[in-house]
């Protein structure tokens, strides 16, 4: 856990953007991660929630241009070469994916890939296979000695979720990516990996990045949000003022739209008219004004000011007012 | 008259031999998928089907369409069910609207397939046009081909082509799974709609709670093949009477970050159906299970006229006015 800046910054990422060709995916995106924090990154597909946890852990898709910075623990992981990044990814950062199914090598056991993931590790190969074994049983795997030796399709899908976690946590890494890490799961499982990842915070030092467009999620793990719509950051704040005073009208209509939000039973369910924009090129203005309730003949020309309505609470609108 | 009725409605699936030779020979010769499944649905009337994967949801909506052969008693529209009546008067919008959509069919041809199946005269076929109208999508996407619509697009070319028939019941198997929020309310508004105009009978299969709560007016929830409660949706959310159904409701993730739940309400996962626990599927999940439940299958008991629920120690007392037993 060295690396960290004083002021417990494990995550900083500034004007950070990606496209592919004529594909703007990201624009400008500005965010930090400090150290035993939570941070939720929200909203819907085709926002830029995958892109940007590819260039947290340095993986952009082929064709991608990056620009920008992304400095984990102090060091850019954009600017490194390839060889640096490598170094970086499992002790700097490690990624949990949405499906666990594919994130292991199906021939592979689970203790062969546990192992071979410590392989930067002093440790003879017997105390990493402890140590992996000592990862599951954390996690809450049963019987993790005899779970080194099975293969990931013989764990149930709660269980191989857990296997990423504790995949993912070998290298102790200062900054855990997780994308959309429940949305393959049933909602009791949800719940318990919820809870899994809350405990793990405590003990893990680092700092947690949560990728989701569930808002049960947000509510139930993370400290503060982002909420990204169209490539770019529309809002951010602690968890309770976006979900009790969202500030941003995508914000407001994302919330609104959620039936979980939504007390008794109503008649019609709220939704969202229209779709996210095609991002090639992204349209001029605020990226929301096509579906947004109350936008102006400002809102289609020109780029919104980014309002700061609280200390880290701001909204990139030209309707929100400080 | 309902529309749809189950009576003690039981599937099984016959193990490959290999199988279970490789389990040691004690396990029965056929898996018991699901038993005791009494349920009616009548018109005009959607009703949720909730359960975690592998309960039996998917399973039990194949038995009832006749795609699965199945025990028990079933009827369809006070009849027997036939195949023939059952391929033209119900439809299935399965789970995966895309892989569901033939890749080399465009829009147009897949929605009015069924009238060639059914050899319906060309004076009683609607128009493509006319079918992807009454989902609200523009004609011109009768053109296109499955991969180039979007989630939302594909579900509603599902609806279309499920509704090309005038069917009296249409069973969704998770019709919100993998759409954003922002259109979910789109896809579920229409199937409101269309069953308010047409009275079509809905059944809504999914392990969302909230979209069953503000889409079904009663709830069935299933657990490893059994019916563990049925009843009003209000009520049920209201007052389980489960204490899975309990268990099911208390899992579901707030949004609101003060109303976060500090302890998990259901720990241990679903037990495989090759190792169904004795007496009550649930007892080794249970907060509350007592040594009888792992012993004996609990009898169902109707806690009020609407409510039933299958439980030796049910979160809420049998309403007295109410018909009692049933065991």
């Amino acid at each position: 856990m060295t690396g960290a800046q004083d002021d417990g910054t494990v995550l900083r990422v500034e004007g950070l953007s990606v496209s592919y060709g004529a594909v703007q995916a990201l624009r400008g995106a500005s965010l930090i991660a400090r150290r035993s924090e939570v941070i939720g990154i929200v909203g819907e597909s085709g926002c830029g929630k995958s892109t940007l946890a590819s260039a947290l852990i340095g993986l952009p898709a082929p064709g991608a241009r990056m620009r920008g910075q992304v400095e984990i623990g102090g060091r850019d992981i954009v600017a490194a070469p390839e060889r640096a990044r490598r170094a970086m990814r499992g002790a700097a950062v490690a990624m949990i994916f949405q499906d666990p199914m594919t994130s292991f090598n199906p021939v592979l056991t689970l203790g062969q890939q546990l192992t071979d993931f410590q392989h930067r590790s002093a440790l003879p190969r017997r105390a990493r296979r402890a140590r992996a074994a000592a990862m599951l049983a954390r996690v809450g795997l049963p019987d993790p000695e005899l779970a080194l030796d099975r293969h990931i399709h013989e764990l149930s899908g709660g269980m191989r979720q857990r296997a990423a976690i504790a995949a993912a946590l070998l290298m102790q890494p200062q900054l855990l990516v997780a994308d959309e890490p429940t949305t393959a799961l049933d909602v009791t499982m949800e719940a318990q990996i919820i809870h899994l990842l809350r405990e793990l915070r405590h003990e893990h030092q680092g700092a947690i990045v949560v990728i989701t467009h569930h808002l049960g999620v947000i509510g139930e793990l993370c400290d503060r949000v982002y909420v990204m719509y169209a490539g770019e950051i529309v809002e951010e704040g602690t968890t309770d003022e976006i979900y009790h005073d969202p500030r941003h009208p995508y914000t407001q209509a994302l919330i609104a739209c959620d039936p979980a939000h939504i007390a008794g039973t109503v008649d019609r369910l709220p939704t969202i008219p229209d779709r996210v924009p095609d991002l090639d090129p992204p349209p001029p203005g605020c990226s929301f004004a096509p579906r947004c309730p109350v936008a102006m003949a400002r809102c289609r020309t020109d780029a919104p000011p980014r309002v700061t309505v609280g200390p880290g609470h701001a909204a990139a609108c030209h309707r929100v007012t400080p | 008259m309902s529309l749809f009725e189950l009576h003690e409605v039981g599937v099984d699936i016959p193990l490959a031999r290999g199988i279970t030779a490789a389990l040691g020979g004690h396990e029965p010769r056929v898996l018991n998928i699901l038993d005791g499944i009494t349920l009616d649905l009548h018109a005009g009337e959607t009703l949720g089907l909730v359960g975690e994967s592998g309960s039996g949801k998917t399973t039990l909506a194949r038995a009832m369409l006749g795609l699965r052969a199945a025990r028990g008693q079933m009827r369809f529209q006070g009849q027997p069910l036939v195949r023939a009546v059952l391929r033209r008067a119900t439809a299935m919008m399965f789970q995966d609207p895309v892989a569901s959509l033939s890749p080399r069919m465009r829009v147009g041809d897949a929605v009015c397939e069924p009238y060639v199946i059914q050899r319906i005269p060309r004076s009683r076929r609607r128009s493509a046009a006319d079918l992807l109208d009454s989902v609200g999508l523009p004609p011109s996407l009768a053109a296109l081909y499955p991969h180039e619509l979007s989630g939302g697009q594909a579900r509603r070319v599902c609806a279309a082509r499920a509704l090309a028939l005038n069917p009296a019941l249409v069973i969704a198997d998770e019709p919100t799974a993998g759409l954003d929020v922002s259109i979910q309310g789109d896809i579920l508004n229409l199937m409101a709609d269309l069953k308010r105009e047409r009275g079509i009978g809905l059944m809504i299969i999914t392990h969302n709670l909230p979209v069953i709560r503000h889409s079904a007016e009663r709830i069935a929830v299933l657990y490893l093949g059994r019916l563990v409660e049925t009843g009003p949706t209000p009520e049920v959310f209201a007052r389980p009477a489960h204490p899975y159904t309990a268990s099911l409701i208390a899992s579901q993730p707030n949004p609101d970050p003060r109303k976060r739940r500090a302890d998990l309400a259901i720990r241990g996962e679903v037990p495989s159906l090759l190792r169904r626990p004795p007496g009550c599927p649930f007892h080794t999940r249970c907060p509350v299970a007592r040594d009888i439940c792992a012993r004996v299958p609990p009898p169902e008991i109707h806690v009020s006229a609407t409510r039933r629920v299958r439980c030796h120690f049910p979160l809420i007392q049998p309403d007295r006015n109410g018909p009692q037993g049933g065991q």
